[in-house]
């Protein structure tokens, strides 16, 4: 990998729009860059993408490529060793600084991430927003949300107990209950086996693209991209490629 | 930025829960520290001829301490601490590491957790008592001997407890303190990669002993370096153990100057506290010689390893060491054993190996007997469990949230009641806290307490706060869980068994404290322990035994709540309801 | 278990005195010109902390009877305020006293005898005389030098008002001991043959200050000597005796006199479990009380030398600056009444003889003791003899002091 030096700040791409806010809907990445703190390595070059509503864009590169620390920091949750330069925008608002819970950023990981005390109710209650009141309308809601992924009847289960495929469900029943503005995926498939995984994958795409949310996916692996496809092990490369338009798929 | 945006942007600050922080910090400086130092000066003062309560002298005058030179076997008594001091932490050490290196691995670390607990939850006094019913001439084993063996129709004239040269209180402080280092060393080898290197330096040709000592014990000390320093400043200034145990003509050094400290004479104020000092300084150099002793066994340690001999196998000597640990280990759970007996015999003549007549006269007679001190042994373990537990939880959250690691001073702040004599403050901080107003009774008491109750707990926490998956919590910021909803909700119900644990330590440290106890109660706090070490001095044996079982009990039916409880509540909860404790 | 004396000498001093009315208020009340009506009148309602020895779970018990007594007849609330050695409270009481706190004090009733008494009273501490104001004073023998009204060789002047009879004995097994010795010299003799055999509490302790004095008073040349306070010049000389019977006695002890039982109740261990053959007591009824309660083998008896034991009444005081002298004097009487002494005598309860004189009791009174239980081991008046007078306190401290000096490496 070749860095640059970590004196010298992220180019700031020319087709950039110099204003900190617009109305550019969907996600924005405006030059960013992550360094480790302690050594001041630069993990990728400045990126720079806009995602649209509805669509996902997909950043491959191999493991310790630094795509999962980015979607710490664009969701808000990135360790102190960590140092980030550019700015993250959902729907025109500038929310690099927010706290993580006020982004509206939802996050999936590889494993599903369910709260291991709670039931798969209890899971996704945690991300139904509290707008919905009553503990009936908030019982309903959920148990309307795990029919609609063919879970009726899981509503009293102990996660633990269910599959792989049915927790990541879950957790994205969970992720979409909260009503996000913008989507994380850390590949999400990457523990499922075959048949599973092209069936999950249908399922959140079917859902992303339903709801209109801009998503950003990373992955080690090509086959999970359903859109275009931004490479982050080439510094230098794409990163003056402002906007992260439609790439072919490889 | 277009001014219409502006309400938009929420800065967040980078150090959140400042002001939890700040809060903790001064709970802590006011609570914590602040009286333990002030309670350190007025020992200090009062050893240097500033007594309370007196007329204050002109210039520091050497009265006191001429009067702890005066008093009649005052070398004799530093040397048995010393002697009880330095070889009760060597052994223990060697014991426990070599008993590990046998064990390790063959064992797994659970359960040897769990067949250590009862040892580990039962009070210093209450193992002490019990080691007495089982070694004195009158004792278990003399019993079981007699008259068939040795002939004896009456305990031998033998000091085989309280011996002048303090081996049965060595003894006694060894069946407390190789389980506490056997439990630190295995969770410190549980992060090496001891296999690895055994099966390396094996392949060498080395000797599993010699692999043992030379290569895993080297990596896995520095883990234990600050347990180890507990062990060593306790043993030194034990109080309760040596009273049961320990030398009487004179006692240990720490048990001369608790008994001046309650002389109803004020005239032994001056040596009290000028002995008081003396301990300090004691422990402070034993320790720091003991850290340049590390040193130099380090340096040896090199050199021999250097050499690179590998003739003559330590194994022999690893069993020999193993065994003894057995025995101290089976010595100590017969202990527990020989109390649970004397708390329901009725009538135990000499030689009878088993009561010849049992009895519930004790345990029925609450008001007369055990209530009032089972009471106060309660409440003051669950207050000060509560208040430390919190006070914990509330560090560790207000570390999480400013993103700051353990500070190094922090853990030695919070260690300071451990690595210091409890003689060396205690009293200074009664008298402290009288001229403050508060008076001794239940609240001074617990207080005390919560000051070696707190470090036990947050030794406890940490770890399991630390490695919590911090994944979950992201998650739970994503769904837009704000810091206090994630604490609440999700932080604290994961960590539930490590709370529960954290607060079973904590509730046997309060239970077992003697000194905090007795000093800052003036004697109208009775607990399990004070009565038991009181009575121990020569008391119906039935009710010592009682009120020593209670006490070994108590703490143990806390560590059994901290491993049944998350498992009944988790029941439904397959992730959580198997963790380790 | 032990308090903190100077602990609550510390704590008096630094405590803000109390709202000092004029002192001599309550002190220089004169105790025997009113009606005793009045003064259970205003008993009523008060709280009495009686500050007593709290090392015998039997006194412990009969106190709280005593409580639950004065409760329902005359309306006191009474609190045992629990003592491991009386030198805390009169430590207690003068630091008050040095604060300034002179009413109200925190004791109202304190179980005192001896060295603490003497020191109190010469601190001028003390409420009253208040004895004769005392109906059931009646009962006992108050002439001068009668042992109802002297203290450890100090005439109480009606400071304190007796309420047990406390006299040392020895205990022995029987079995083990078929021919006790009667003096202390036949004591050596017996240790002499016997090793280890024989032991004693730590000097530290009371009870093991009280054989070394029931030993000099045998040992001593000129008995009258230890009436007068003891001075330096004095002591050596008078003790002289005692000392070379001591170094003779000690190789023959148990643990050759390196290490000693802490007090009485160890003593007791070690007589039940055969390690030692005999146990010293201050209440000669406690022999058959720890029989009964299976403390002791039944073949336990007790020994009385033939020149008699020391012996005293143990007594209660009032300090001067207590709140509640009405309530402290009827508990005071409650305790020197009839019934209340032959249940302390009641081996079933305390074991504890009278201190009344039987002779000024009615007969129906008289039934009263006679019908108590007599079991083996509790021995008659006879078989105790006579009472040899403690000496002057002074004595007592001085041989705790050098005995230590002496015989601790």
């Amino acid at each position: 990998m070749n860095h640059a030096p970590p004196s010298t700040d992220p180019a700031p791409a020319a087709t950039l729009p110099t204003e900190a806010g617009d109305n550019r809907a969907g996600l924005v990445l405006e030059a960013v860059a992550l360094r480790l703190r302690p050594t001041g390595k630069i993990l990728f070059p400045p990126l720079s993408l806009q995602i649209a509503p509805g669509t996902t864009t997909t950043l491959l590169g191999p493991s310790g490529c630094g795509k999962s620390s980015l979607l710490r920091w664009m969701g808000g949750h990135l360790e102190d060793d960590f140092a980030a330069t550019g700015r993250v925008l959902v729907n025109g608002s500038d929310r690099t600084d927010w706290p993580a819970e006020k982004r509206r950023i939802g996050m999936l990981f590889q494993d599903a991430g369910l709260f291991p005390h709670l039931s798969v109710a209890g899971n996704l209650a945690f991300g139904l927003q509290p707008r919905v009141r009553g503990r009936r309308q908030r019982r309903r809601v959920v148990e309307e949300a795990l029919a609609s992924a063919g879970l009726e009847g899981f509503a009293d289960r102990d996660p633990a107990t269910l599959s792989g495929g049915q927790q990541a469900r879950v957790a994205l029943l969970r992720t979409l209950l909260a009503e996000p503005e913008a989507l994380l995926l850390d590949e999400p498939f990457a523990a499922l086996d075959p048949e599973r995984r092209a069936q999950i994958r249908s399922f959140v795409f079917a859902r992303i693209e339903e709801r209109g949310i801009p998503t950003l996916l990373v992955t080690h692996d090509a086959r999970d991209a359903p859109g275009p496809v931004r490479h982050l092990d080439q510094p230098g490369g794409p990163a003056g490629n402002a906007r992260g338009g439609p790439h072919p798929p490889r | 930025m277009p001014p219409g945006r502006v309400r938009l942007p929420v800065r967040a600050p980078r150090r959140r829960g400042t002001l939890l922080r700040g809060t903790v910090l001064a709970v802590l400086a006011g609570g914590f520290l602040l009286p333990l130092l002030a309670g350190l000066g007025a020992t200090l003062g009062a050893a240097a001829g500033y007594l309370p309560g007196r007329p204050l002298p002109e210039t520091p005058s050497l009265q006191p301490l001429r009067s702890l030179l005066a008093e009649p076997g005052f070398l004799r008594a530093v040397g048995q601490t010393l002697g009880t001091g330095l070889a009760s932490t060597v052994l223990a050490l060697v014991l426990a590491a070599s008993f590990c290196g046998l064990v390790h691995q063959r064992l797994p670390t659970r359960l040897a957790g769990r067949s250590l607990a009862p040892l580990l939850a039962a009070p210093h006094s209450a193992l002490a008592i019990g080691l007495a019913f089982l070694l004195a001439p009158w004792g278990w084993i003399a019993r079981w001997l007699s008259p068939w063996a040795t002939g004896w129709e009456f305990p031998p004239d033998l000091p085989l407890v309280q011996d002048p040269l303090g081996i049965a209180l060595v003894l006694g402080l060894l069946t407390k303190e190789v389980p506490f280092l056997l439990l630190v060393l295995l969770a410190a080898l549980a992060q090496l990669p001891v296999q690895e290197d055994l099966q390396r330096a094996r392949a060498l040709g080395y000797s599993r002993a010699k692999a043992w000592v030379g290569v895993v014990l080297p990596r896995a000390y520095p883990l234990v370096r600050l347990p180890v320093l507990f062990v060593l400043a306790f043993s030194l200034s034990v109080v309760d153990m040596a009273l049961v145990l320990g030398p009487t003509q004179p006692p240990t050094l720490a048990v001369a100057v608790t008994r001046w400290f309650l002389a109803p004479d004020p005239a032994f104020l001056g040596p009290a506290f000028a002995g008081a000092a003396l301990q300090l300084a004691i422990v402070l150099a034993v320790m720091g010689g003991w850290l340049l002793g590390e040193r130099a066994v380090a340096a040896m340690g090199r050199a021999w390893l250097a050499r690179g001999s590998r003739g003559g196998a330590g194994d022999p000597w690893l069993a020999a060491a193993g065994l003894a640990t057995t025995v101290v280990l089976l010595l100590g759970l017969l202990a527990l054993v020989a109390l649970g007996f004397w708390a329901f015999a009725e009538r135990w003549p000499f030689p009878a190996a088993w009561p010849t007549e049992f009895s519930l006269a004790r345990w029925t007679n609450l008001a007369g007997g055990w209530g009032e001190a089972f009471g106060n042994s309660l409440a003051l373990g669950a207050a000060t469990t509560a208040a430390s537990l919190l006070l914990a939880v509330l560090w560790l959250e207000g570390e999480d949230r400013g993103h700051l690691p353990r500070a190094r001073w922090a853990t030695v702040l919070v260690a300071l009641p451990l690595l210091l004599p409890q003689v060396a403050f205690l009293y200074g901080l009664q008298v402290v806290l009288l001229r403050a107003g508060v008076g001794p009774g239940f609240l001074a008491v617990a207080w005390a307490q919560a000051l070696f109750v707190l470090p036990y707990t947050l030794i406890v926490l940490s770890p399991p706060w630390k490695a919590l998956d911090p994944r979950l919590l992201a998650v739970a910021a994503s769904l837009g869980a704000g810091p206090n909803r994630r604490w609440l909700t999700v932080k604290l119900p994961l960590l539930l068994r490590p709370l529960l644990t954290a607060g079973a330590v904590g509730f046997a440290v309060s239970v077992a404290l003697y000194l905090p106890t007795l000093f800052l109660g003036a004697g109208r706090v009775p607990t399990l322990t004070t009565e038991a070490v009181t009575l121990a001095s020569g008391g119906d044996r039935r009710l010592v035994g009682l009120f020593a079982l209670l006490q070994a009990l108590l703490p143990l039916v806390a560590y059994l709540l901290a491993l049944l409880l998350p498992r009944w509540i988790w029941r439904h909860r397959r992730a959580l309801a198997g963790g380790s404790a | 278990m032990r308090l903190l004396p100077t602990l609550l000498l510390l704590n008096a001093l630094l405590l803000p005195p109390g709202t000092a009315r004029a002192a001599g208020d309550t002190a220089a009340e004169p105790a025997p010109a009113r009606p005793w009506e009045e003064v259970v009148a205003e008993a009523r309602g008060q709280t009495v902390y009686w500050a007593a020895w709290a090392g015998d779970s039997r006194t412990n018990a009969f106190l709280r009877w005593v409580a639950g007594e004065v409760r329902e007849r005359y309306g006191i609330r009474l609190e045992h305020w629990k003592l491991s050695d009386t030198g805390e409270a009169v430590a207690r009481i003068a630091a008050e006293k040095a604060a300034g706190r002179d009413e109200d004090g925190s004791i109202d009733l304190l179980w005192v005898n001896g060295p603490n008494f003497l020191a109190l009273k010469e601190a001028d501490l003390l409420y009253g005389p208040f004895l004769g104001s005392l109906p059931h004073s009646r009962y006992l023998d108050r002439s001068p030098g009668s042992p109802a009204v002297t203290d450890f060789t100090v005439p109480t002047e009606g400071y304190e008002s007796p309420w047990r009879l406390a006299r040392l004995v020895l205990l022995y097994d029987r079995d083990r001991v078929p021919d006790p010795p009667a003096n202390t010299d036949e004591l050596l003799a017996w240790a002499r043959e016997h090793p280890g055999r024989l032991t004693h509490p730590d000097p530290a302790n009371f009870m093991g200050a009280t054989f070394l004095k029931q030993a000099l008073l045998e040992q001593v040349t000129d008995p009258a000597a230890l009436a007068a306070p003891a001075t330096p010049e004095r002591f050596a000389e008078v003790t002289a005796p005692l000392w070379e019977w001591y170094d003779a006695l000690r190789p023959h002890l148990w643990r050759q006199g390196r290490s000693f039982p802490a007090d009485e109740f160890a003593q007791r261990q070690l007589l039940a479990d055969g390690a030692v053959d005999f146990g010293l007591s201050f209440d000669p009824a406690s022999a058959a009380a720890a029989v009964r309660e299976g403390l002791l083998p039944e073949s336990v008896r007790t020994l009385s030398f033939e020149g008699g034991m020391i012996g005293n009444f143990s007594f209660v005081a009032i300090p001067y600056n207590s709140g509640a002298t009405a309530a402290a004097r009827v508990v005071a009487n409650f305790l020197l009444a009839p019934a209340t002494q032959a249940r302390a005598e009641d081996i079933r309860v305390l074991g504890s003889f009278s201190v009344l004189e039987r002779d000024r009791l009615s007969a129906g009174e008289r039934a009263l003791f006679d019908a108590l239980p007599s079991p083996p081991g509790l021995p008659t008046p006879e078989e105790l003899g006579p009472v040899r007078p403690e000496p002057h306190p002074s004595w007592m401290t001085r041989l705790t002091r050098v005995w230590k000096e002496r015989y601790t490496r």
